[in-house]
């Protein structure tokens, strides 16, 4: 992480109000230059709209906002010729084929033909749609979709990538694939911002994240600090049977740094579980199952706000 | 305006292949109303007094109402379903905005691509009536502008209007305001013909001075300075609709 450099995106004290609420809550962050950057956080945290605030997609409310050294209110046609948008929900054009999108994306930012038309087609290669390039928008699955808004959104070759939930909605499968070509985009160089409320999504592809939740910045750091700083290397998770479950209080207590008992499972969060297993059973309380694991940033959000992720 | 040509070469690509549906509505209709109204009802209404202006044929009154109406129907049609779709259903005009294009070039590029639409609306139903022997003057080539004007005075408008629709809502729009202008704003028979407090009604829609201007241009009946009040009622609709758009797609564009 080049922390010497001049920031790619700065803001402070950032903040987005609509007419009855505040969607995002003077945040302040750096992104550096070929970082890989996450906002993770539950639905409804302002991830979409600190997103909309930096593509220029949104005014902002309050707080001062710097992309590629611009001010997004005054010079935003400037950003966003050097950024590319992949947004939460496909906005592909379904009225023309798939190598049209592209052909026409470009045009948008007045890239000559003959590169155009160079582009698209390493483009249909690099997300393996190449042989769809004459197909219609809606014959194409679901992963086939996202990795066309994301061809389409490196058409201007962006310096920034923008990337609102990039696979949301999406089968483990196609899940995959869009993580090895986001993949080989951070190796290549390209700063990526994404929203995500997938932990292994922000585990697998930021190199630093924020965690979000209720307008404002609750956490920062890269994925393993966050682990160190808020939660324990391992966790046993135990279910109980109802009975069981009903008569527990304090036989745990001693067992582990700090106890979370959700209504499905009960997380305890320990240096070394294979041991805290072993004190489970030497006390005599009669488990349903029991697994060890190492701590995700799942653990790391609850710990900060008391709930989990997906709801 | 490079941003606008860029919309309208992305409408072009679109329509290369919808074209035919269009085909229709916009011009084989109109066609189809011109002979059996201007031929068959022109039959009957010729032979009694039927005092249209400056005694000419019932076919003659018709065409050019009917160039104005085509270029009212087609435009509405157009900016309507179209628009709203781009806007909530497919954000294609999302999509767009993450680009250097800026909202005035999706609104204006809106309105050239209708212009350019209209004007094959126009040019190829003013052939048709030059077949059946209209026009009375040169002037005629002028009536395709006006029957463009006409269209663009309804299309910005209804653009601003379609873009605040999070649902389709246009079944009334065509139901109480498209249907009654196309039947009673001159296109069938002179409004001087409706009671008296409707006459007032008919003189303020836009399709009245549509319709006035092409026939005035297409029958050489023109006066001055009744065709410059209908170029600047129709100009002005068109203004305002255009500022209402650009209200309008900023509102759900730039929130």
């Amino acid at each position: 992480m080049p922390s010497t450099a001049e920031p790619f995106i700065r803001a402070r004290n950032l903040t987005k109000r609509f007419a009855n609420f505040t969607a995002v809550d003077s945040v302040s962050f750096d992104v550096q230059p070929g970082e890989a950057f996450g906002f993770l956080g539950p639905n409804g945290a302002g991830k979409t709209s600190t997103m909309r605030m930096i593509g220029c997609a949104s005014p902002v409310t309050e707080g001062e906002l710097h992309v590629i050294g611009m001010n997004p209110r005054t010079e935003a046609s400037r950003i966003k010729a050097r950024l590319g948008v992949v947004p939460q929900q496909d906005n592909l054009d379904a009225e023309i084929t798939v190598r049209e999108n592209l052909l026409m994306y470009a045009r948008y930012f007045d890239i000559p033909g003959p590169i155009a038309r160079r582009r698209a087609d390493e483009l249909l290669e690099f997300v393996q749609l190449s042989e769809r390039a004459n197909a219609e928008v809606e014959s194409l699955s679901g992963g086939m979709k996202r990795r066309l808004t994301i061809a389409r959104a490196l058409i201007n070759e962006p310096e920034v990538i923008l990337l609102d939930e990039p696979t949301t909605g999406l089968d483990p499968q196609a899940r995959h694939v869009i993580w090895e070509r986001l993949y080989r985009l951070k190796r290549r160089g390209a700063t990526l911002l994404l929203t995500t409320h997938y932990m292994d999504e922000a585990e697998q592809l930021c190199d630093r994240l924020v965690v979000m939740d209720k307008a404002k910045i609750v956490a920062e750091g890269s994925p393993r600090q966050l682990i160190e700083q808020y939660s324990t290397r391992e966790v046993l998770e135990l279910r109980f049977s109802d009975e069981v479950r009903a008569q527990l209080d304090g036989r745990l207590s001693g067992l582990a740094d700090r106890i979370e008992m959700l209504p499905d499972r009960t997380l305890l969060y320990t240096g070394d579980g294979e041991r805290t297993l072993e004190q489970v059973h030497t006390r005599n309380i009669p488990l349903e199952s029991a697994l060890v694991r190492r701590s995700t940033l799942e653990d790391v959000f609850l710990r900060l706000t008391g709930r989990t992720l997906v709801e | 305006m490079i941003g606008a040509i860029r919309m309208v070469q992305r409408n072009a690509l679109v329509y290369r292949r919808a074209w035919r549906g269009s085909v229709f509505f916009s011009f084989l209709q109109p066609t189809l109303f011109l002979i059996a109204m201007g031929v068959g009802v022109g039959r009957l209404v010729n032979r009694g007094d039927a005092s249209l202006p400056a005694g000419v044929d019932f076919l003659d009154f018709l065409a050019p109402g009917l160039l104005a109406a085509a270029c009212m129907q087609t435009a509405s049609f157009e900016s309507s379903w179209p628009i709203s779709g781009k806007m909530t259903w497919q954000r294609t005009y999302e999509a767009i905005t993450a680009t250097p294009m800026r909202i005035r070039d999706l609104v204006f590029g809106e309105l050239a691509w209708m212009a350019v639409r209209l004007s094959t609306v126009a040019i190829a139903f003013t052939a048709i009536i030059t077949l059946f022997g209209v026009p009375r003057s040169p002037l005629v080539i002028l009536a395709v502008p006006a029957a463009v004007l006409t269209g663009l005075a309804f299309s910005a408008p209804i653009i601003a209007y379609a873009a605040t629709r999070k649902r389709d809502h246009f079944n009334g729009l065509f139901r109480f305001i498209i249907t009654p202008l196309f039947l009673f704003s001159g296109v069938f028979f002179p409004i001087a013909r409706l009671p008296e407090p409707l006459q007032t009604v008919a003189w303020f829609t836009p399709l009245f001075h549509g319709v006035e201007l092409v026939r005035g241009l297409t029958l050489n009946t023109l006066e001055s300075p009744a065709w410059l009040i209908h170029a600047a009622y129709l100009v002005s609709l068109t203004v305002i609709g255009i500022g209402a758009s650009l209200w309008a797609f900023r509102r759900r564009l730039h929130a």
